[in-house]
């Protein structure tokens, strides 16, 4: 008996990994079906981040530098988020359209199958024509990383990692967040973008720039500086205090709150019909 | 003439309905525009002498940009006119006695000022009362608030003129979704929705101020400020009438050749 279920537990397990890689060939599939289709995403979306990188040089062939950071170092911190956000956009885009799903009711579907809800909610979605924005911030960063006249010691090349991962960790838990707002405001909520498309764009420039109060609110409240500012100084050889290439593992913490809003909010839901 | 204005009310009456949305929108604008300025100072201070524009029209430039986005960006889309050719709703409106360009024109114009309509109240207001680096200043003169209102009247018409090509194409192709996920971001960069038009290398810039997207945001934006003036400012404002009437006639020849032969789609 004890053992049976032992193993139905295990099963159950490594079933997970099975089931989502399964939901993402069904995707996969299904995107293959429209080629036209999904190759103008593609490049749409190559060029939605794109035109912001065109900005970005069009700003730094007038000004050399801004509050002392180089084109190449703004670059480094612009392919960092994008890089990041895109891909955590790709693999939670189930949560981002995660409201439509309680207003149209299929919530209480997932509610009765006998399997995680953040698993099921995840494959309902990726956006695999984002990847292009992920190949351009890749370009951008070999770019940066080659034309940079930095000194690459290895936790240096470390911290990068560290803040691609802490990046992707902070904006999927943003995402999550977004989701279980809708548990409580059947109302889109639109602004709870700025924290999204908003810390994706404006974080192109190191959030210092935008004054002591933006960094102060980006540290404390929405931990986007322990994943940008502060690695990112102690990349460029501002800071050599090594505590600054861990920060992003502190803003992984963020995920705690984020998990646990979710799960009151999924105590809470009550199925608005329909 | 009377039955298009009647639903332009129709639909702007409409749009004013969607109070809580809009409140949405207002705090996202107004702290998009927060960040930039603030992006924009640290340009400034880094080299002031490079900075194509005054840091006070930069502010009223971003803050008239933010409060009135729902009516002036080129990647807003009226949600209905798109599903109504995807779902071939389109066929009820083919059968009534008016034609389908004036219809969407005089719809996605009123849902278009409605929709800045209930957003710019208050991201102006805010706005005007900042710290001063950061404030929406008053006109540069009685003249160029006046012809600030008339560009800004004309630069509406020629962003309606603009997306109803995008509608239109909806007709000749299934679906437009691809054609306008394409040209969005690329039509915001153009209008001057990233970094104002001033801040282009030069060379880019000439040839940006003849096309149709300077004249949806760029020119009524940096008349205000005073910014934008003189012979220049004439000859934007000439550009502007220009553009209303070409992309008019070319949306209007494109629509008649759809509606010959639409095929609607729809289930």
């Amino acid at each position: 008996m004890n053992h049976e279920k032992r193993y139905e537990h295990n099963n159950k397990r490594t079933g997970a990994l099975r089931l989502y890689r399964r939901y993402l060939s069904i995707l996969f599939r299904s995107k293959m079906q429209y080629k036209k289709s999904f190759f103008m995403l593609f490049v749409g979306s190559f060029l939605a981040s794109f035109t912001i990188f065109l900005s970005v040089y069009f700003m730094f062939q007038r000004f050399p530098q801004v509050k002392g950071y180089t084109f190449q170092e703004v670059l480094l911190c612009y392919s960092i988020v994008l890089m990041s956000f895109s891909l955590a956009e790709i693999w939670a885009r189930g949560l981002e359209a995660f409201p439509g799903m309680v207003r149209r009711g299929e919530f209480d579907r997932l509610m009765l199958r006998p399997r995680s809800l953040l698993l099921q909610i995840l494959g309902t979605q990726c956006d695999i024509e984002r990847f292009s924005r992920v190949l351009q911030a890749l370009v951008i960063l070999l770019y940066a990383v080659a034309t940079s006249e930095l000194r690459w010691t290895p936790l240096r090349i470390a911290t990068v990692f560290f803040m691609l991962a802490g990046g992707c960790a902070l904006f999927s838990g943003i995402f999550l967040v977004q989701a279980a707002m809708s548990f409580f405001f059947l109302e889109g909520l639109e602004f709870t973008n700025i924290f999204t498309f908003g810390l994706n764009e404006h974080g192109k420039y190191p959030v210092d720039i935008y004054g002591k109060g933006v960094l102060w609110v980006l540290t404390f409240i929405i931990p986007f500086a322990l994943v940008q500012y502060y690695p990112l100084l102690y990349v460029l050889g501002r800071r050599e205090e090594i505590r600054y290439a861990f920060l992003p593992f502190a803003a992984v913490l963020f995920l705690i709150p984020c998990y646990l809003l979710w799960r009151c909010g999924v105590r809470r839901y009550k199925s608005s019909g329909s | 003439m009377k039955k298009y204005i009647s639903y332009f009310r129709m639909w702007l009456v409409m749009g004013l309905q969607y109070r809580a949305a809009a409140f949405g929108g207002v705090v996202t604008q107004f702290f998009w525009g927060f960040m930039e300025i603030a992006a924009m100072h640290a340009f400034h201070e880094s080299n002031p002498d490079a900075y194509p524009m005054t840091m006070e029209a930069t502010c009223s430039y971003i803050w008239f940009q933010q409060a009135f986005i729902a009516m002036l960006s080129a990647r807003v889309f009226d949600g209905q006119i798109l599903d109504s050719v995807r779902s071939g709703n389109i066929a009820y409106e083919l059968c009534r006695p008016v034609r389908i360009y004036d219809l969407w024109f005089s719809r996605s114009t009123a849902s278009r000022l409605s929709g800045a309509g209930l957003r710019c109240i208050p991201i102006l207001l805010v706005a005007v009362l900042l710290p001063k680096s950061y404030r929406l200043s008053a006109p540069a003169s009685a003249a160029s608030f006046a012809l600030f209102v008339l560009t800004l009247a004309l630069a509406v018409l020629v962003s309606v003129a603009y997306i109803m090509l995008i509608y239109i194409s909806g007709l000749y192709t299934i679906s437009s979704d691809g054609l306008r996920r394409l040209c969005s971001s690329l039509m915001d960069f153009l209008t001057g929705g990233y970094i104002p038009l001033p801040f282009f290398p030069a060379g880019i810039r000439q040839v940006l101020e003849l096309l149709p997207f300077a004249s949806m945001q760029n020119v009524p934006l940096r008349i205000y400020s005073g910014d934008l003036a003189g012979p220049a400012m004439y000859r934007a404002i000439c550009l502007q009438v220009f553009w209303l009437v070409t992309l008019v006639a070319i949306g209007r020849a494109l629509c008649r050749g759809a509606e010959r032969k639409v095929i609607i789609q729809g289930n």
